[in-house]
Order: structure tokens, then sequence, then C-alpha cells
């Protein structure tokens, strides 16, 4: 029995991993701007590509902190083009600025590529079998979770513990005194697209290690899962994020274990409309007790 | 020597006007007070002054050069510090924090200046480490006031600091607000609680509906028939 669902479980603490990365950014956004930025999966999709044109002509080395500077930067340039015009204007707009955002992210990306995957360098040392017990499985199931872990506790760290952390939470909560204390909000707010998309990037390295092809649509999904598992921890909350997607991915393979793999993706949307309807704070989310 | 003129100021708000063209003057080292009904456009003069809504028309000059059009982080490191309405702290830091976001701008050491708004509020002190969303309203005001007071600013903008404090604190306020200014700061005080204002301000401005009407030093408000009327509670009758 044990030996049949270990290595589902592996799979699940490793795609958890995942998502919880791309999750980050989806809750960071949001703890400032009240934003779902939309376009995230897109950028996780973006890095995909990154890699495999970057790895065509440079040794693996350059390309690794190359895809995250590339990253990093398309999620800079996206909130300055597409959200910071906006940063008045209702949120409805913002969303839908978002929505726009990730369309023309996803249609440059089949212009580019003419739409046929490319297949996803493997990386050395991530993509290499390991025995775990009786369970046979790449390095980058062991990797993920701790990568995972110790970049979560690193991007506490700088938020509780940083000037600019403490601005960052500043500005999450009062745009208007923030500045009255002369922080400028719009370095924060760029500053949670760099972090969000550089976790992004580094996700998107250990997700298509698994799954080795790259189309212009592949990051909706894990994208959407990710904003599933940061509902589910309390949008706004980084460790509800990150506990939300561990929770997530460990479920939908438990229920593939179980011989329900049609139904993995509909368990986590499931599980979204249980969170909306029972507890739209989340798990850790923060109470808005509206004063008026 | 004025510290702060502003001169044919305009503000409106989505076509409304809200400041019609007001002029007044801070001289270093005055306690200025800004006096009207609700609405009257006191915050926002406040606001303009911080940068944090844009004029139409005339200038702001600070300590010789025309701020007007700066953004609010320029205008903060110029130094001019503000408690806004309302108090805003940020309720998610703690109260040392609240003070350390203060001096934002500041690359010095704050030890002293922290310990300095300690001395004054011992009642921080004591709730260093506490979230300051658990302080109480009197607490709040004083927080934000020590935040203010983090960035060393030469021109401190008050908005409405006795608003909706118990007697007892609001004399605290004002206590503290007379103890700045004898350490040498130039106050600029906004307050709806007209009788404690003027008696602490060398001059002080009437607002009303985006004008000012009146002007005077503290003491001549305070005598004036028509700032007794509307603003004092007092009726001609009792005098």
């Amino acid at each position: 029995m044990f030996d049949r669902i270990l290595p589902y479980i592996l799979a699940g603490i490793s795609v958890g991993g995942q998502y919880a990365l791309i999750a980050v950014g989806y809750t960071m956004v949001y703890g400032i701007l009240r934003l779902i930025n939309f376009a995230h999966g897109d950028i996780f999709t973006a890095a995909g590509f990154f890699m495999v044109y970057l790895t065509a002509s440079l040794p693996m080395a350059v390309s690794i902190p190359l895809v995250i500077v590339l990253t990093v930067a398309l999620g800079f340039l996206l909130e300055r083009a597409a959200y910071k015009p906006l940063r008045t204007a209702p949120r409805m707009s913002v969303m839908i600025s978002a929505i726009g955002a990730s369309y023309l992210l996803q249609n440059l990306m089949w212009y580019i590529t003419g739409g046929l995957a490319k297949q996803y360098p493997v990386l050395p040392w991530l993509g290499d079998n390991v025995q775990i017990f009786s369970a046979s499985t790449k390095v980058v199931t062991i990797v993920t979770p701790i990568l995972t872990i110790l970049l979560v506790i690193a991007l506490v760290m700088l938020i509780r513990y940083t000037k600019i952390g403490m601005a960052m939470r500043a500005v999450s909560h009062d745009f208007e005194t923030s500045q009255l204390m002369g922080i400028r909000i719009n370095s924060v707010i760029s500053m949670t697209f760099v972090i969000g998309s550089g976790l992004a990037a580094v996700g998107s390295m250990l997700y298509f290690t698994n799954y080795s092809t790259v189309t212009p649509t592949v990051g909706a999904m894990p994208g959407l899962k990710a904003f599933v598992a940061a509902v589910f921890g309390g949008i706004g909350s980084i460790p509800g994020a990150v506990i939300g997607a561990f929770i997530i991915g460990i479920c939908e393979n438990l229920i593939k274990a179980a011989g329900y793999t049609a139904f993995s993706d509909a368990f986590t949307f499931a599980l979204l409309i249980v969170v909306l309807l029972f507890k739209p704070t989340g798990l850790f989310g923060e109470k808005t007790a509206e004063k008026v | 020597m004025s510290l702060l003129y502003i001169k044919d100021l305009k503000v409106s708000y989505g076509g409304i006007e809200a400041i019609k063209g007001i002029s007044l003057n801070v001289e270093k080292g005055e306690i200025v007070t800004l006096i009207g009904a609700n609405g009257a456009g006191k915050s926002t003069t406040l606001r303009a002054i911080s940068g944090l809504v844009p004029l139409k028309e005339g200038t702001i000059t600070y300590d010789g050069q025309v701020i007007s059009g700066q953004t609010p982080q320029k205008i903060v490191s110029e130094g001019i510090g503000m408690v806004p309405e309302g108090r805003r702290v940020f309720p998610n830091l703690t109260v040392l924090e609240n003070l350390k976001i203060g001096a934002y701008l500041r690359k010095d050491d704050l030890t002293p200046d922290i310990e300095h708004v300690y001395q004054l509020f011992p009642r921080l002190k004591e709730r260093s480490w506490q979230m300051a969303g658990t302080l109480s309203g009197g607490e709040q005001q004083m927080l934000a006031v020590g935040r203010a007071m983090m960035m060393r600013p030469k021109l401190l903008m008050m908005d409405e600091p006795s608003l909706g404090l118990a007697p007892l604190v609001i004399r605290d306020i004002f206590r503290i607000i007379e103890t700045l200014h004898e350490e040498g700061i130039t106050i600029l005080l906004v307050e709806q609680n007209a009788n404690a204002a003027l008696r602490i301000a060398d001059s002080a401005y009437v607002l009303e509906t985006g004008s000012i009407t009146m002007h005077g030093t503290g003491h001549e408000l305070l005598e004036n028939p028509k700032v007794k009327e509307a603003y004092l509670g007092k009726s001609r009758k009792d005098d």
C-alpha cells in the first residue's frame, strides 16, 4: 500500500512546491495592489520559452541566471506598462488590463514560436533519477520542496526584517500614508513584481523538468492552480499560499493514486468553489472588518 | 522669516473647487492654525502642501523654494512632516516599526530619536512591540505624532489631532504640540476644536467653503464675536 502511494505523495509534494512558487507571486501582488495578476501564469510560460531559446545558443550555467533576469525584467515591464498607468483607476479597470496583458503575452508567444510545442532542455542533475525507499523519481522531486521552503523563508525574513519589507507591509495597507513617509510606492510595487516573477522563473525550471514541452498556453493550468492555492491559503498571505499549494499538489496526486486521474483538476476547482462559499478569506486570510 | 508661504492656491476635485484661491503665511517657529467647519477645505489645504493632491493654480513656497508640483517624497525630504487626519498609523506594523518607517528617508542612526519619542510618550515605549492596530485612539494619535517627528521635520502639519479623542487625551495632545513648538518645530495645525487651537496659536486663519474669511493672531480670533458665534459655541448674548 505504502509502496504504491509513495510515488504519488512525492509527486504531490514536488508539484505543490512548484505551485507554491507561482502562488507567492499572486498573493504578494494581491497583498499590495488588491489585484489578481492574471498575466502571472504567462510570465511563468515565458520563463519556459526563455530557457528554450537561451540554451539553444548559450551554456546552461549562463542560461539559468539569464532566464531569471529576463523573467524578472518581463514582470517589471508588465507592471509598468499594464498596471502603473491605472494606479488611480477603479479596480475593475486594472483587472481587465490584467486579462488583456495575459492574452497579449500568450499571443506574443504564439507569434514568436509559431504555436509549436518546444522541447524544454534537460537541466543537469535535476533530471537524474534517484531512489527513495521503494520509489524511483527524479532529483527535482526532492529539490523542489526544499528549494521552495528555503526561498519562502528567505522571502518572509525579507518582509519581516528589512527596510524594504517594512515598506512593503506599509504600502500594502495604506498608499497615501506610505507616501507621506517618503516611500516611493512605485518602487515597492515593482519590487513585488520582481520577486514574484523571479520565483515564477525558478518554479518554471522545476516544473518543466517534469513536463518537458513548452507551449504558449502551458502556464494556464499551473497558473490557475497556483491562484486557487493562493485563495485557499488566504490571498495576501505568503505562508497561506505555500501551504495551500502543497495541499493542492498532494491532494491532486492522491486522487490520481486512487485511480481518478480525470478528476484531479476538477478537485482543485471544486475546492476553490467550496472555499469561496464557506471561508472566503481562506486559511490564513486577513479578516477585513471595514469600518464605515 | 517665512517658512511656508501659500499664494492664491486653488484645488479642485472632479470639477468642484474645494479651495478657491487662498493665501497664507507660516512664520518660522510659529504655531499657525487653520480652523473651519467640516468640508471647508482644511484637510485639502494640507494635502496640497504635502503633494498628495495636485494644485489647479497657485504656488507653495517652503524655505525660499517652490515646492508645489513636487512628489510627496520630495516634499517630505525637505522637512515637512504630516500627522494625517484619522491618525493613519500602520496597524499591521509594530509601534517601533511605525516610528522607524517615519524615518524612512533617513540613513543615520535613529536611536536618539526613538528615545526622544519614547521620552515624550512613555506609553509608546511600554507598547513598543505591540501592533499599532491594538493601541487606543489616543495612543495611536501619539504614535502618529511620534512617527512624524522621526523625520525631524522643520514644519509639522497636523490634521485634526484631537478628533475622536477623550477630553483628557485632547489636553495631552495640545500639551505635546506646545512641547514640539518649544523644541523649535514650526506647526501648522488644522482643527475643528477651535477653542483649544486658537489658545496656543500665534496666528490663525478661518477657512469657509474654500476661502479664507478671517485672519489674525490666535487671541484676536478668540475674542472675535463672529468666530465666537460660529466656532466657539458661544452666542453674542453670553458676553
